[in-house]
């Protein structure tokens, strides 16, 4: 594109990147317009919705939080989230380092053989995972959730943490252990330390993928008090005739911007993650 | 430099010592928690769907007694249970035409978020948004755009006049997307599209940003123009990393009943059921398990397929 003037380079790159911007957020955006919508303005097809014909009211966001069970939804999903986050560390911190540096040779294949759990779509196993469940007593209990969710999170965990501690030079460790450091207190006392990056990107990826799973949640839980945030709000909120629109599309937005914040400080590493140690970031 | 804190540590009974040194013995120890919950939590019950599929199983009657291909018949009898057949071919539909446009938007969006411009981590944490947010929640705002009566985009085109007596697009008021078969297979295309396309852009992100500058500045002193440096130069370079990213789509893609069960729930009618959708009215919300399981095993064949090509092309970057 030589020849082209700079300045209208850069106005078609500015054009390209609203349009990707309007393309991507248009939906929240027309969510938290809603929000604060009264239903006269709402509910007329000739109102502009893009536009507030009527002033704004917080009667919907009142609606959401004191007269239906979204903070009751919210909790179950942190409850869920933090328990989740917790095993997954247990978990996987001690299985990446050993297919980093303990392992040898098979500690690639086995490597690539953990991220192709990953890829396992919960809907092909929420039918006899449901049988499971029910046979552990565990049904309509938050509990199912933390036992299985941590089934999905630790290979991509574990994938995501081995990239992490490879790229430790191992020289700092053998210094370590020459000062009489054992293995494990090498492991503890220096490498963690200094993967304190990815264990953050665990966490915040492992909270997100409890927030975002669906279908265990709607299989397993039944009762309406029990639901986690992504199935409460589209099934319980949604149910019969009546749709509270402007609450409906609050309590939607209300969890997709906070989350979209903190997961794009974290994306260069999930995209490491994703790309599965390609490309050196 | 030998401080205190490492003489105690040094001076340790020797027991522990050696099995805290032992690395072939503590690398199996910290291996095993993840693998057994691997096992018990993918491949057993990856087993049990298989058997559940050869059994006569339901959520009221659990005695597994075999009954061999019965339910395979069942689920795939064209005249009893239609929507086996159009659920099997509305996953490849949404799946194959999704990625096919999210792998060409990626590219172009990939470029633009390899420049440098103001305001770029916001863009990025825009563009981000229906990758980030749960899906189910991001589809509730589709369903809105899509609604019968209050659409948005309805509002646009008459007010543009292409909606409405007397033009284009009617006569009727509302496009009605949901509920007219084409538009509503549509439209859970075009959210597909929207949830994908972010993570498919910043992994074909992070391949142009490793390319080395001096390739490109070679090939600009060269005389090359910008198009034929992005596709001879940095498409080439960029292909395994977006057959990743063309691989997760897929997967992501294949197996998801969210985008289905919040916006059409597989209608109208069951024209935009999905194998994941079926499975749960047919298992979980029909109570016959048995054919639940039965279906959902159709989507691991395409599963082995993805994982093939998974392994295949980690070997080749490996190589490279």
């Amino acid at each position: 594109m030589r020849g082209v003037p700079y300045r209208l380079k850069r106005f078609f790159l500015y054009v390209l990147v609203a349009g990707f911007c309007f393309f991507s957020s248009a939906p929240f955006l027309i969510m938290l317009i809603n929000t604060f919508k009264q239903d006269k303005d709402l509910y007329r097809p000739q109102n502009n919705p893009f536009i507030y014909n009527f002033p704004p009211t917080m009667d919907n966001l009142k609606l959401l939080f004191l007269k239906t069970n979204y903070v009751g939804f919210l909790r179950n999903s942190l409850f869920v989230g933090v328990l989740v986050v917790i095993i997954t560390l247990l978990i996987a911190v001690p299985a990446a380092y050993s297919l980093a540096r303990l392992a040898g040779r098979w500690g690639e294949q086995a490597g690539i053989g953990i991220f192709l759990v990953y890829l396992v779509p919960p809907s092909l196993l929420f039918i006899p995972l449901f049988r499971v469940i029910a046979k552990l007593g565990l049904r309509d209990s938050l509990w199912s959730l933390v036992l299985v969710y941590p089934s999905i999170s630790i290979p991509f965990s574990t994938w995501l943490l081995m990239g992490f501690f490879k790229s430790i030079p191992r020289d700092l460790e053998e210094a370590a252990m020459v000062d009489g450091y054992s293995r494990l207190m090498a492991f503890v006392r220096v490498v963690l330390p200094l993967s304190l990056s990815g264990v953050i990107a665990v966490v915040v990826f492992t909270f997100t993928l409890t927030l975002h799973e669906f279908i265990y949640a709607l299989s397993f839980i039944s009762s309406s008090a029990q639901r986690t945030i992504s199935v409460g709000v589209p099934v319980e909120l949604i149910r019969g005739d009546v749709f509270f629109w402007q609450s409906l599309l609050a309590a939607a937005v209300i969890v997709a911007i906070p989350v979209g914040f903190v997961y794009n400080l974290f994306l260069d590493r999930l995209v490491a993650g994703f790309t599965m140690g390609a490309v050196k970031g | 430099m030998q401080s205190p804190t490492v003489n105690r540590v040094a001076g340790r009974s020797p027991g522990r010592r050696r099995l805290a040194d032992r690395d072939g013995l503590l690398g199996a120890l910290f291996m095993a928690p993840a693998i057994i919950y691997i096992v018990a939590l993918v491949a057993v019950p990856f087993a049990i769907a298989i058997a559940f599929s050869l059994a006569d199983v339901t959520v009221g009657d659990t005695s597994l007694t075999f009954v061999g291909l019965q339910n395979f018949r069942r689920v795939m009898d064209k005249e009893a249970m239609p929507q086996f057949w159009r659920a099997l071919s509305d996953t490849f539909i949404f799946t194959l035409t999704a990625q096919a446009i999210v792998i060409v938007l990626a590219n172009i969006l990939a470029l633009v978020l390899a420049q440098d411009f103001k305001g770029k981590w916001i863009a990025r944490m825009l563009i981000m948004l229906p990758w980030a947010t749960p899906i189910s929640l991001g589809t509730i705002g589709w369903l809105w755009i899509f609604d019968s009566k209050f659409s948005p985009i309805d509002w646009v085109l008459q007010l543009v006049g292409l909606l409405g007596p007397d033009t284009l697009l009617g006569p009727g008021r509302h496009m009605n997307f949901l509920g007219r078969e084409e538009l509503a297979m549509a439209s859970v295309i075009l959210v597909h599209v929207w949830r994908m396309l972010p993570l498919s852009a910043v992994i074909l992100m992070a391949g142009l940003t490793s390319i080395p500058q001096d390739l490109i500045d070679q090939a600009e002193v060269d005389g090359a123009s910008f198009w034929r440096i992005h596709f001879q130069v940095r498409l080439p370079l960029i292909l395994p990393i977006m057959s990743i990213a063309l691989l997760f789509g897929l997967i992501f893609t294949f197996g998801d009943m969210v985008v289905v069960f919040v916006l059409t729930r597989g209608g109208p009618v069951y024209y935009t059921q999905v194998l994941a959708t079926w499975a749960y009215f047919t298992g979980i919300e029909g109570g016959a398990l048995a054919q639940g399981a039965a279906i959902a095993l159709f989507l691991f064949p395409l599963l082995l397929v993805v994982a093939f090509l998974v392994l295949r092309n980690a070997r080749r970057t490996e190589i490279a």
